[in-house]
């Protein structure tokens, strides 16, 4: 769908010509988030400065019956933050301003485009930090993070995004500019943030978000323990929880994921092992130390080849470097992969690990493997050469399988990555008919003309303008709790 | 190299980006935030995802060498930092090198030509540099410059005015002998590149990294006849140009030298990079190294210098040669100098070989964000290894009335030298 040249004009009133971006080569790099598979290039692009001028460009899209596209870095795994209907796209990343640091009340208000990392990095000198980590909080934005309902390493403890926000302000589809929430945690009526946390841009924009801040723990220790195999690692992982330890994170990485993060930025596991546990915990010194002792000792009871404890802040910021960035380092060994984000019940991952490995061969299909194992919360990462139709068929199929084996043991369609178009269609694999029409008429409030990122999210049927319709047979009821 | 004729989309023979190196990209974005022109213009088109998507986009075929690919690639400060954040392993300078390479070929005329036809008329050749300098420094001294800036003669030319107010004053040539000879226990044989701007504007940095090689146990030979190392024809896209200067550099130097040493980031990261473009260059290109990397192993007699001072990471030092501890490990051997570190500190002070004359207003906005955090650092010194940095934080102190010296390190260490005796 092409723009008239009033949508144009009138958007170069609200934000200038230095706000809008319609030339070929700027729709071009704005057709995709991280997830390339999937291309839409929106008509034109918007870069707003101030929440006014959000609200106008909402107004205006509706008035004129245009998709609105939020974007805030990217980083988005899911065909988020892009236009299969074209419309506009408003990129937030000029709006990444800290409005407020109130840390009297252990809070921050923030612009959308603020980078994670960036929050944290403000309020670290003066003992706070932000604890949402997304392992992409080095470019991700906290709008997305809301948006998305993010998850991340520490989230285990600390719990995910919807857990830290206090409050948005929303430009709904209606062109409304909207308080949810606010510092104060107890409201009356409605927890209207806690509904629009995770809702992809379906509902309207974040234009403001007032996060909780957490005093930084007095002590962290990170253990780094390497197994023979994955179901050793999976068992220790059983191990410290039914201890009663509560990591504040623990991570898995298998063979393969070691192999790519060793030859790029070189994190210092130990090369050989066929999985490694990385494992951390916080709080007051004396604990954390007790802790340690014995979520390591646990590990050697489990058979764990190498148990260490990173010695200093260094030694700890390398270990997690290689976790954070995992996903990227895979580039160096093949062109693409595919990431299924998925979660299975904790005490499963010795046998959906059996299960994903089996699905490699017989796709005959790389499989590399990172995941929050303290919740089940699974990545695999299908690798492929997109220039070869029938890898990416394998491919293909092998993620298909994966989803559907993460099913059949229990588990969710999606763990923190969010739903996007990427999911949209699998959703009623886990919801029943009525969930799915209640939320569709819950999005019809906030979006009454379905223009806020549409296709995304709720599974939808262009040709009919109802409702909600199931796609296919659902599974048994209770198959996916 | 073997130049097989080929088409890559819209690249066309010689020289065309590695689309292996393009597809390693995994478009995580992990970079973007790194990204100097990301944080003045906040669009993805200036970002290096952005940048290498419009170039794999080109390599695809779906996308011509358009006017506006030009533009985004013009933009780029090809500071580097995209290389060390991001986890793939994308060689974005070479790719971006190559990328330029081919738009000069076959590209839309450069939008700078005028002013491009005048630095490069001029900065790579010794000569017809120091005689603009000269003629520059004999309009500072007639008044007339005072009377151009009061009268705001040079504010319809931004280009113009920038280069003028990049250079406070011309000092005088300081003769280098042909050999230093080597003192106390000999390391080795090594040449020393004189650099372009470095060799007119900083002679004392040349003759100070000679004293300190010396020093530490290097005979230093320096060719008189030596030219430019191309770095800035590299950066332009002028392959053909930066081949000929890097051969003729490469026979400027005897073969029996263990290394050849540079003092100036951005002749040390194209150096490095010879091999990749030419093989009658590659033996220079391996043995080259920056003079930090050199006096970081060797032991040097230092004496005091009682000075707060923090170290700016050249973008070509720190992302460009991956050399970041050896300057800070250095400073702080001098008895009574205090490092501060600088927040922050690799990020492009907006100098980037010739970008502040080419681009001034985002020069000048991340020259801004620099000195803020110069200042807050409450450092007397800046410390920085690259001529192009000296000049851009130079002129934005005195343009700011901010009381900062800014020097190289070998400068501090030739002073620390100087008190051991
Ligand atoms: C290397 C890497 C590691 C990752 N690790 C994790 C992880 O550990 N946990 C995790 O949960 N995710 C992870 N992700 C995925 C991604 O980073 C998160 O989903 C993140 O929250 C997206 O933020 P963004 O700013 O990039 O949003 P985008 O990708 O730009 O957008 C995401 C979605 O939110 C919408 N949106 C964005 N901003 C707004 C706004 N202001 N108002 C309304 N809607 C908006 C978009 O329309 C889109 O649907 C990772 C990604 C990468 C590349
Ligand atoms: S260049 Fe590297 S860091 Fe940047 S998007 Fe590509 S893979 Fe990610
Ligand atoms: S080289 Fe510097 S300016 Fe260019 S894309 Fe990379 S980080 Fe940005």
């Amino acid at each position: 769908m092409a723009l008239t040249r009033t949508v144009l004009d009138a958007l170069t009133r609200i934000l200038g010509p230095d706000g809008v971006i319609s030339s070929p080569e700027g729709r071009l790099v704005y057709e995709c988030d991280m997830q390339t598979f999937y291309k839409g290039a929106p008509d034109v692009v918007a870069l707003p400065e101030s929440a006014e001028q959000v609200e106008a460009i909402v107004r205006l899209c509706r008035r004129e019956r245009v998709p609105v596209v939020p974007r805030g870095s990217g980083s988005g795994l899911i065909g988020g933050a892009m236009a299969p209907a074209g419309g506009v796209m408003v990129g937030l990343n000029r709006m990444d301003r800290i409005l407020e640091v109130d840390l009297p009340n252990r809070c921050a208000t923030v612009q959308p485009g603020l980078v994670n990392l960036w929050l944290t990095r403000a309020v670290e000198d003066r003992g706070y930090f932000f604890a949402p980590d997304p392992s992409s909080q080095m470019v991700s934005s906290i709008g997305g993070n809301v948006s998305t309902n993010a998850g991340g390493p520490h989230c285990l403890k600390y719990g995910i995004t919807v857990n830290h926000v206090l409050g948005l302000e929303l430009v709904t589809g209606a062109g409304e500019r909207v308080q949810l929430g606010g510092k104060v945690a107890d409201r009356p009526g409605y927890d209207l943030t806690g509904t629009a946390v995770g809702a992809e841009g379906t509902f309207g924009l974040v234009t403001a978000i007032t996060v909780r801040l957490l005093h930084a723990a007095e002590a962290v220790k990170t253990v780094l323990a390497s197994f023979p195999s994955i179901e050793h690692a999976s068992e220790a992982v059983s191990g410290i929880i039914a201890a009663g330890i509560i990591p504040a994170a623990l991570e898995m990485l298998d063979a393969l994921m070691i192999q790519a993060i060793e030859a790029g930025i070189g994190a210092g596991y130990p090369k050989g092992a066929a999985a490694v546990l990385l494992i951390e915990l916080d709080g007051p010194a004396a604990e954390v130390e007790a802790q340690a002792e014995r979520a390591a000792a646990i590990c050697r009871e489990r058979g764990a080849l190498d148990v260490r404890v990173a010695r200093d802040e260094a030694e700890r910021a390398l270990l997690w470097k290689g976790r954070k960035e995992a996903a990227g380092a895979l580039g160096r060994l093949a062109p693409m992969y595919m990431l299924q984000d998925a979660v299975v019940p904790r005490s499963k991952l010795p046998a959906i690990m059996r299960e994903i490995l089996a699905i490699s061969e017989r796709h005959g299909v790389q499989i590399a493997n990172v995941f929050h194992a303290g919740d089940g919360n699974l990545h695999p990462l299908i690798l492929y050469d997109d220039r070869h139709p029938e890898q990416v068929e394998r491919a293909r199929a092998a993620n298909e399988e994966v989803l559907h084996a993460c099913i059949a043991m229990g588990g969710t369609v999606t763990g923190e990555h969010g739903v996007g178009l990427d999911k949209a269609q699998k959703l009623p694999l886990q919801y029943a008919d009525a969930d799915l029409n209640f939320m569709y008429r819950l999005r019809g409030v906030f979006d009454p003309d379905r223009l806020m990122n549409p296709g995304k999210l709720l599974p939808s049927h262009p040709a009919c303008g109802e409702g909600f319709r199931p796609a296919r047979p659902r599974l048994p009821d209770g198959a996916w709790i | 190299m073997a130049t097989v004729p080929a088409t890559l989309g819209a690249f066309r023979g010689a020289d065309a980006p590695d689309l292996e190196a393009l597809r390693k990209c995994v478009h995580c974005g992990i970079c973007v935030p790194q990204c100097p022109t990301f944080r003045v213009l906040g669009e993805e088109m200036d970002t290096p995802r952005g940048r290498l998507y419009l170039m794999r986009a080109a390599a695809e075929g779906r996308l011509g060498l358009t006017e506006a690919l030009a533009r985004h690639l013009d933009l780029c400060l090809g500071c580097r930092a995209c290389e060390t954040a991001c986890p793939s392993g994308v060689p974005f300078g070479s790719l971006l090198e190559s990328a330029r390479v081919q738009l000069r070929r076959h590209g839309p005329p450069s939008r700078h030509r005028l002013l491009e036809a005048l630095v490069f008329a001029v900065f790579p050749e010794p000569r017809r540099l120091g005689a603009l300098l000269a003629a520059l420094s004999l309009y500072r001294r007639s008044g007339l410059g005072r009377l151009v800036r009061a009268l705001g003669l040079l504010r319809p030319f931004p280009r113009l005015a920038a280069m003028e107010a990049l250079v406070a004053e011309v000092p005088r040539p300081v003769p280098l002998p042909a050999i230093v000879p080597a003192r106390g226990r000999r390391r080795g044989r090594v040449g020393l590149l004189t650099g372009c701007v470095q060799r007119h504007l900083y002679p004392g940095v040349n003759r100070d990294t000679a004293q300190l090689l010396a020093l530490a146990g290097y005979e230093v030979v320096v060719p008189a006849a030596q030219g430019c190392c191309g770095a800035l024809d590299l950066h332009a896209g002028r392959a053909d140009a930066f081949r000929a200067r890097a051969r003729a550099l490469a026979a400027a130097f005897p073969d029996d030298l263990d290394f050849v040493v540079t003092n100036a980031a951005g002749c040390g990261s194209a150096m490095k990079a010879y091999g990749h473009w030419l093989r009658e260059a590659a033996d220079l290109g391996a043995k080259t190294r920056d003079v930090l990397e050199l006096l970081a192993e060797a032991e040097l007699p230092l004496g005091p210098l009682a000075l707060r001072v923090t170290y700016h990471d050249a973008c070509h030092l720190a992302h460009g040669q991956r050399v970041r501890q050896e300057p800070r490990a250095l400073l702080r051997r001098i008895p009574g100098l205090t490092l501060v570190e600088l927040p922050d500190s690799d990020f492009c002070c907006g100098s980037a070989g010739v970008y502040n004359l080419l681009e001034p207003r985002i020069a000048r906005a991340l020259l801004e964000q620099k000195l803020a955090r110069i200042a807050a650092t409450g450092a007397r010194v800046v410390a920085a290894a690259n001529p192009g940095c000296l000049l851009q934080i130079a002129s934005g102190c005195r343009a700011h009335g901010l009381d900062v010296e800014i020097v190289h390190p070998v400068e501090l260490l030739a002073r620390a030298a100087a008190r051991a005796r």
